[in-house]
Order: C-alpha cells, then structure tokens, then sequence
C-alpha cells in the first residue's frame, strides 16, 4: 500500500500496519499532514494543528522501536480532539474568543489515557462555542464545512471532529455529546459516533457545558474503532465524582456475534412524527428491516414524554451552562477586556466580547430559570420531567434491549439555514436528547444517503453501562451494509 | 419603651483538614500569594471538586459534640456570585439538607446555664482574599485560602445580650477546638462570627427586622459591636424611625458599625444542586464509630475534675479550659497525686508563662515531669515554696532542669543546724530588743525573727527549721 492512502485505513487496520511493522510512526504523522494539507482548506475542521510537536513524537518513538517492537494499542494513532478536551500544552479554545490564547497546564483524564499509550495528537477540531449548537456555526472562528456538501453543515457541536473523520483528516476523534453534539455531527458527516453512558468515561478536562449531561465519547470510521477507543478512554476516574465505578468490558469481544438473534429492539412510536424527513424516516426504516433480518425481534414501544425533552433540555442545560461559565470573569486567565472603570465594567466588558450570541442566549436563559421565584417553575419541574424521561426508559427496557431510532430529523441543512432561529436549531436535537436526560449509551452510524447525496444516521440506544449491546447491534448492521464504503468527494 | 434584643449568630470555623475541601492543595495560612493553589482551587476549566473525606468526618463529629442530628443524604449546592476572590463564579455549599440540623449548646451566663439552639451546621468552601494596594489602582487576588473547608454553623435566634454571645461563641469555640477540628484562632480568621441582631417591643412575639453583622474578629469586639448595635436600634426606634435590613460592618476605629449593603443589594444566588458532585451518603454505621471516638468534653472533664480530683469548681473551670490544659493537668496529677497543689501551679506559674509567651500547654518547654521535679524538690526540702516560685520563670526559658538551676545558683535550702546557729547567733545578737520582748512574752516577735534569719541565709534558710532552732534557742 503507498503511504498516499494510509489516511484510508480505519483505525483497527492501522494498529494491525503498524504493531506488524508495516509502516512507521512517522510515515503516519506524514501521511496524515499530506492529506490535511490537500482538504483542510475545503472542510476547515481543525482549529489549532499540531503538525511539529506530533513528527518529533513520531520519529522518536521510531527511534525507541527500532529493533523492538512493544506497542501499546493507540502508539502512533493519529487523533484528532474536540477543542472544549483539554491537552496540556496545547491551547484549548472551546471556539470562544474568551478562551482564545488558554494553554492548560493539564491533560482531561482521556488524553492522559491516549497519551500514556503514545497515541499522536494531530491537533484540536471545531466546536460550536463552548459545545453549545449544531452546526459549528456558533464557533467565533469560522464554521466547518461537511466533507459530503462544502454548503451543508457538518453539525455540532463536534463538528470538527465528525468532519475531520469523515475527510480521512484523523483516523479517528474525541467528541462531547450533551444533547447530541457526537451523534448528530456523525450522522451528518457519514461517520460512527458513540455517546457512552453518564459516567462511563471521565469529565475531567472537558470545559464543561452542563455537567450532568456531558459525556465523551468515540468519534470513528466504524463500530470498531469506536468499540477499541471506548475501551482506551472508559473506567473510573477518582478526579471526577460522577464517574462509575463499573469494570470495563473487552468492547471488541461483544463484535464477535454476527446476528442480533434473541436480541429485542423496541421502535418509539414518538421518533416517527410528522416533522421527519421522508427521505430519513425511508432509511431508518429500512435499516429497521434489516435488523429484523439480522434476527432482532422488533417491537413497538411508547416513550410518550418524548416531545417534552428538548423544553427539559433546555432548562437543565442552560441552568448548569449558566453556573459553569461563570468562571469566565477576566481575572484569573482568558480574555480580560481592557480599560475597565471598575470591577462591575470589567466583568461586563470581559463578558460581552469574549462570548458569542448563543453562549449569551443560554446564559441567560439559565441564569432566569435559576431565578429566585422562577426556580420551581423551571429548573424544578424540569428535574421531575427528566425522571419522568428516566422511568419512561427504565420501564422500556424491561420489555426491549435495543431502542432503534433516527438521529435528526434531516440530514445536513445548509449554513444559515437555521442560524436565525434558535428554535428550529434546537429542534434538530429533538431525537437525540432523550439520551443524555436518562444518562443512556447511545450510538448513531450511516444507514443511507439523501438524494442529494448527504448520509443519513442510525441511532441506537442502550441500557446503562451496556455498551456492549449497543456495539454489537451496530456491528452486525454495518457488516450487513455498505454504506461505509462510500467516501466523500470533498469538493 | 423597652425592647427585647433578640440575636442569632452565625459562625465559620475553619476545619483543621491537612488539604482543602475538593483538591489535594495544602490549607497553611500565610504562604506566599498564590503558592497553594491548583489547577482544580483555581477554577481552571474542565476540572472538577473531589470531596474531602477527613473534612466530612470532622463535621459528623462536629455536628454529634453539638447534638445535632446528622444528615444521611447530603448534597451540595452551588452558590453563585460574581466577586474576583471566587475563581469559580461560585461557591460550593450546602443548602437544603445540610450535614447537621437540630443541635444545642449549654453556655453559662452571670451564673445561670442557658440552652442555646443550633438550627444547622453545614460544609462549604472558602473563598480567597482580595488585597487592595492602596494608592495603586489595583486590587490583588490571593486564592491560597480558595477552597478550604469551613463548618458554617447557624443557631437560633435564641440568644439576647452582648454577653450571651460571647458566652456562646467561646462555648462553641472551645468545644471544635476540644474536638481538634477547628483551632480556632480569630485573627487568621478560623473562627469567624456574624451576629445577626433586632429588637421588638416587650411582650410581641413577631420578630423585628434584623440586622446582620460583620467584620468582628475577637470577643471584645464581638461584645462591643453588639452593644453598640443595641443602642443603636433603640434609639432609632424611640425616635420613632425604622430598622432596614442590611448588613454592617464593625468599625473598630469609630467604635460604631456602618451601612455594608441593603437588602435591596442582596444577591439571589440561584443555589442549584451541583451536579459535579454525586449526593453523599452518611451511614448510621460511620456515624456511630465516629460518636464512640469522640473526646470527653470541656462539660463533662469540669465534672469529673470536681469530683475526681476534688478541686475547687474554679480551678476545675480554668483547668478544662482548653484540651492541653486539661492533659498537662491530668499528667501532673499522674505523676504527683496532690491534684491542689498542681493545680495552683498551673493555674499560677505555669499559666501566668504561657500567655505571656502565646504558647498553648502542649508546647510548654516546662514539661510535667519538670514541673513535678519542681515540686519534689520543695517537698524534699531542697528548696523553699518562695525559691521554688521565683526559679519557675528561668526553668520556663532556659530549658534546664530545676535541679541544675537551683545547683548553679546555689540555691540549695540550708537545714544544717550548725550552719543554721551561725546564722542565729549573728541576728540575736544584731537584735536585743526582740529577743527581750520575746522573752518578755511577746511571742509575735518571733516572726520577725524568723524574718530576720531568712533574710540574712539569702533565702536559703529552711524557715521551719529555723523556727525550731530559735525556738529553742530563746526558749
């Protein structure tokens, strides 16, 4: 094979290349720059590269190799992450002006975990500012474009991610999903992306958006390469209260079953309504077949608190948003707007310019919700409808293991199409926040493509920590298709 | 017309936790600015607080000494507020469901015992200072302080003069600091209180509106901050005016408090439950081990003094006044079984050496064993009770031992009788008149000369000796 197409190979090929000596650590790195240096001008996934620190990695672990081949399974994998991921060292933008020129002085716990495997670090993708929007076009530094139609969207907020996958850039990426923003991006780019359960994979370093919704997850090729890179990032973490202490499964053991026989999968009568594409509910349809085929005993289920997610999510969201960035004040470091009267003008300045018209929006959509008088109206009953979400789907998998459902309503709109109206913008998370409430593993993958040429995604959902079936009913659909042979043009 | 002052107070005490509540950072007061901080104290993004489990063990003991009833679901809450000293935006505390509820304290006020209710008692975080240079345009922020854990603990309005709270707060102090988990000292700020003061007239039972109070660091100023706001609200009421809610702010140098902020200026801190952190559960078990561990109490070892070692209730009060105290008392005492004459010395000389020098019992560089050999020598009759006394300060500072001083300056007591009738003779004849008048009768007279005597051996002198040897001499 010629190191022109190594950025081809998925994730799990490229371990096999590499721990067999087929191509060194630096023919990687190399590689991988080659082809970002052909699309990243087109697709504009990446907001900071890391080109110099990533070949100097590469050869000396080349030198460290040479004659004695020990690896451990992310070496010399070249990676993308979200910028809202901490790398120690390398600036951490979030896509906001605010944290423009932020260098951490520490690793997020997954990094730490890639980085103890010597996994290389291609650079830092785009994100809506701070994870909040689903499109890119809410980062203050130019949106990214989709690798399937430059005048679509890629989606978001991991959009650099599921772009920079989906345009062979990384062989694989992190994102965070809160409401959606792994599996939404994945579906629009014709990728895989993994939202684990709540607590699976450790918060720390990931700038938090709404803590008890943010996850990071897998962004990948396949439902392999997410399964291996779950199983990298997964455990407990004793710097995060809120991550399980669950054993983590050999993910890539649950790929071994080729049909989904005795495995039961529930369709919520509430993801088929009225505001779906024809084109996309045809292909989740037809998908659903083919888990039937695979042997799935396919069952109608009811989630009827369904339609009250995205107003639960948007309370919840912004309440803990609102809290989380407060932090962002121009004392301690970020942005500190210049020429303040007083302290009062220092934050107000700092504040004004730093964020952007979402983060502002949700900020106070939070702060008023939290508001003395207001509490109980909002964030209070916005908890008993999230239980209520949480029962719903506790009592759905007492009769079903899989849920199948769409991931978006459509596949990818065009940029500015819904930029104006926040509304329709948050309605675009409507089948994917559901997840997130209930603290539920949640997978989307290709299952077709639009007319016009755009993918269109698949989302499955799990019972917690069952990882394992969810990989393993994505596995089976995708070696049953085709759809991952497919590529983009980039054009 | 008469009013009836009512006060509740509230108090952070700052947990004696090697590290700060949610990270592993040191809690040493004044290092230099900044150096006790990390990346989680800072507020950088992405981290997240990991509860401290000593800090929660000293509130549950906190909370069982203060007979509360401890909280089995516990979760904490975010207080958010914009100020640079607060690298998060907020503050992590507790708000509905704190770790303690429902406790009391019993203070003594002019003679009379008095229950004072303890509504709760919670766990937060500290915030860190901000320094204003004065002249420079500029205010600092030191964040070594951000993040360490403190008890706010809150009574009810139960209390009603300068007096009773003082009473309280040097009950509550002393009681964490028995419990070895606050060390109470008020001028770094560990033990920091906030009474909250109105009056209504005799007779109503409607509260008045109050008026909280800051910025009062040590127990006079406690007592006159308190005093002053008392007749500061009366005489705003006999006037006629009315009493706004707000907080103020003790002025040490005017002797008066002054306007902080209204009510109208209060925040709304939009506690909301933190979601960074996972609720915490407190076994009945845990609790039950903690309450087996705890320390006798000030209360309880006065009793036990009283009674045990037949002490005064005095000196049973002074004794048990802080825990070293009482544990130096009680090795003495081990030691030496004249629990009276101990507690004299530790009372007198010994207490008298340690306020002088800020020094707490347990660091004394008078040990007990020292201070027993003191004593061993007065009652062996190498010294007198007078030498034994005034040698106490050198023993005190110079690290020796009382033998080798009372060697070096040959301070050993004379009760030789051949020595002693050198020195009698001498003062016998040096004074003719006494002896004539005691031979007269006039047995006072011999006093004097024992006087006398002492005098002339340079103290030495046995003095019982002596007063048989003149005894005999004259008779």
């Amino acid at each position: 094979m010629s190191l022109m197409s190594l950025h081809k190979l998925t994730l799990s090929e490229l371990q096999r290349k590499f721990t067999a000596g087929d191509v060194t650590a630096t023919e990687i790195v190399r590689a991988y720059f080659l082809r970002v240096t052909q699309v990243e001008p087109k697709v504009k996934a990446y907001l900071t590269q890391c080109q110099e620190a990533a070949i100097a990695q590469a050869e000396s672990l080349d030198r460290i190799l040479k004659g004695w081949r020990k690896t451990t399974p992310m070496m010399a994998m070249p990676l993308a992450v979200k910028d809202n991921i901490c790398t120690e060292s390398v600036r951490t933008t979030c896509a906001s002006r605010m944290l423009e020129t932020f260098v951490p002085p520490y690793d997020a716990t997954v990094v730490a975990k890639l980085r103890a495997q010597n996994y290389l670090l291609l650079g830092k993708t785009n994100l809506d500012e701070f994870a909040m929007g689903s499109s890119t076009e809410n980062s203050a530094f130019g949106a990214t474009r989709n690798p399937w139609n430059v005048q679509t969207v890629p989606g978001g907020s991991s959009g650099g991610s599921a772009a920079a996958v989906a345009a062979d850039e990384c062989v694989a990426a992190l994102g965070s999903d809160t409401g959606g923003s792994i599996r939404q991006p994945a579906a629009f780019c014709g990728v895989v992306g993994l939202k684990p359960t709540y607590g699976r994979v450790s918060r720390y370093g990931l700038v938090a958006f709404a803590s008890s919704l943010d996850q990071i997850g897998p962004i990948t090729k396949d439902v392999t390469d997410a399964a291996i890179l779950l199983g990298v990032i997964a455990g407990h973490d004793p710097r995060d209260s809120t991550s399980a202490n669950v054993p983590v499964p050999d993910y890539l053991k649950a790929l071994k079953k080729k049909d989904l026989r005795k495995l039961k999968v529930g369709v919520p009568v509430e993801y088929f309504t009225d505001g779906l594409d024809p084109e996309v509910e045809q292909a989740v349809r037809a998908a659903i077949e083919g888990l039937r085929g695979l042997g799935a005993d396919i069952r109608e289920i009811k989630l009827p608190t369904t339609d009250a997610a995205v107003a639960t999510y948007y309370v919840i969201a912004t309440a803990e948003a609102s809290s989380n960035l407060a932090r962002y004040d121009g004392v301690k470091y970020g942005l500190r707007a210049g020429e303040s009267k007083d302290l009062l003008d220092m934050y107000l300045k700092t504040r004004a310019e730093g964020f952007g018209p979402e983060v502002k929006r949700r900020i106070m959509l939070g702060t008023y919700v939290l508001s003395a008088g207001y509490y109980d109206a909002y964030y209070g009953k916005a908890q008993a409808v999230r239980t209520l979400i949480r029962r719903e789907f506790e009592a759905a998998f007492q009769t079903v293991d899989l849920i199948v459902t769409p991931v978006t309503p459509t596949p990818a709109f065009k940029f500015g199409e819904k930029a104006q109206d926040p509304l329709q913008m948050y309605l675009s998370d409507i089948f994917t926040i559901s997840a997130n409430l209930a603290g539920l593993p949640a997978i989307a993958l290709p299952c077709g493509f639009s007319q016009a040429g755009l993918p269109i995604g698949l989302q499955l959902i799990g019972r917690p920590f069952e990882e394992e079936t969810l990989l393993r009913g994505a596995h089976a659909y995708e070696q049953a298709t085709t759809w991952r042979a497919k590529k983009p043009a980039i054009r | 017309m008469a009013y009836e002052v009512v006060i509740g107070v509230e108090v952070h005490a700052q947990l004696r936790t090697q590290s700060k509540l949610f990270c592993a950072c040191g809690t040493t007061f004044g290092l230099t600015a900044n150096s006790q901080t990390c990346p989680v104290c800072l507020g950088m993004p992405g981290t997240l607080p990991v509860i401290n489990e000593k800090a929660v063990e000293m509130a549950v003991r906190a909370g069982l000494a203060l007979n509360s009833t401890i909280g089995v679901h516990n979760r904490f809450a975010r207080k958010n507020y914009f100020y640079p000293d607060l690298p998060k935006g907020y503050q992590i505390s507790q708000y509905e469901a704190p770790i303690c509820e429902h406790g009391w304290i019993d203070i003594t006020v002019a003679g009379s015992r008095k229950r004072v209710r303890v509504r709760r008692a919670h766990l937060e975080e500290d915030a860190g200072k901000n320094l204003h240079e004065a002249g420079s345009g500029m205010s600092l922020v030191d964040l070594n302080r951000a993040g360490t854990p403190l008890l706010e603990i809150v009574t009810e309005p139960d209390l009603s003069s300068s007096a009773e709270v003082v009473a309280y707060l040097k009950a509550l102090r002393e009681l964490l600091m028995y419990l070895d988990v606050c060390d109470g000292n008020m001028e770094e700020g560990s033990f920091r209180c906030e009474p909250n003061l109105s009056l209504r007239p005799m007779g109503q039972t409607a509260f008045g509106t109050k008026v909280e109070l800051k910025n009062i660091n040590s127990f006079k100023f406690v007592k006159d901050a308190v005093d002053y706001e008392i007749k500061r609200q009366t005489k705003v009421l006999n006037e006629g005016g009315k009493i706004h809610q707000e907080t103020r702010l003790w002025n040490l140098d005017r002797g008066e408090t002054a306007v902080m902020r209204s009510k109208e200026e209060a925040h709304d801190y939009r506690y909301f439950p933190d979601p960074d952190l996972v609720p915490l559960e407190i076994s009945a078990e845990w609790v039950e081990q903690l309450r087996q561990g705890l320390p006798e109490l000030a209360s309880t070892k006065q009793q036990r003094f009283i009674t045990e070692y037949d002490v005064p209730e005095y000196d049973a009060g002074i004794l048990t006044s802080s825990k070293a105290l009482s544990m130096y008392f009680e090795a003495c005492v081990r030691l030496y079984p004249h629990p009276k004459t101990v507690s004299n010395w530790v009372m007198g000389e010994l207490l008298r050496e340690l306020n002088n020098s800020g020094t707490e019992a347990d660091a004394s560089p008078v040990t007990p064993e020292r201070l027993v050999d003191l004593l061993t020598l007065v009652d062996q009759g190498v010294i007198s009770l007078k030498v034994a006394r005034e040698i106490f300060p050198d023993v005190y500072t110079s690290g020796k031992t009382p033998a080798q001083i009372v060697q070096e300056k040959g301070l050993t007591q004379v009760s030789d009788e051949g020595a002693l009738a050198g020195i009698i003779d001498e003062v016998l004849k040096q004074n003719p008149a006494q002896v004539a008048q005691f031979k007269d009768g006039k047995q006072q007279v011999l006093g004097f000369l024992v006087g006398q005597v002492m005098k002339a051996s340079g103290g030495k002198a046995n003095p019982g000796k002596v007063n048989d040897l003149l005894k005999k001499t004259l008779g």
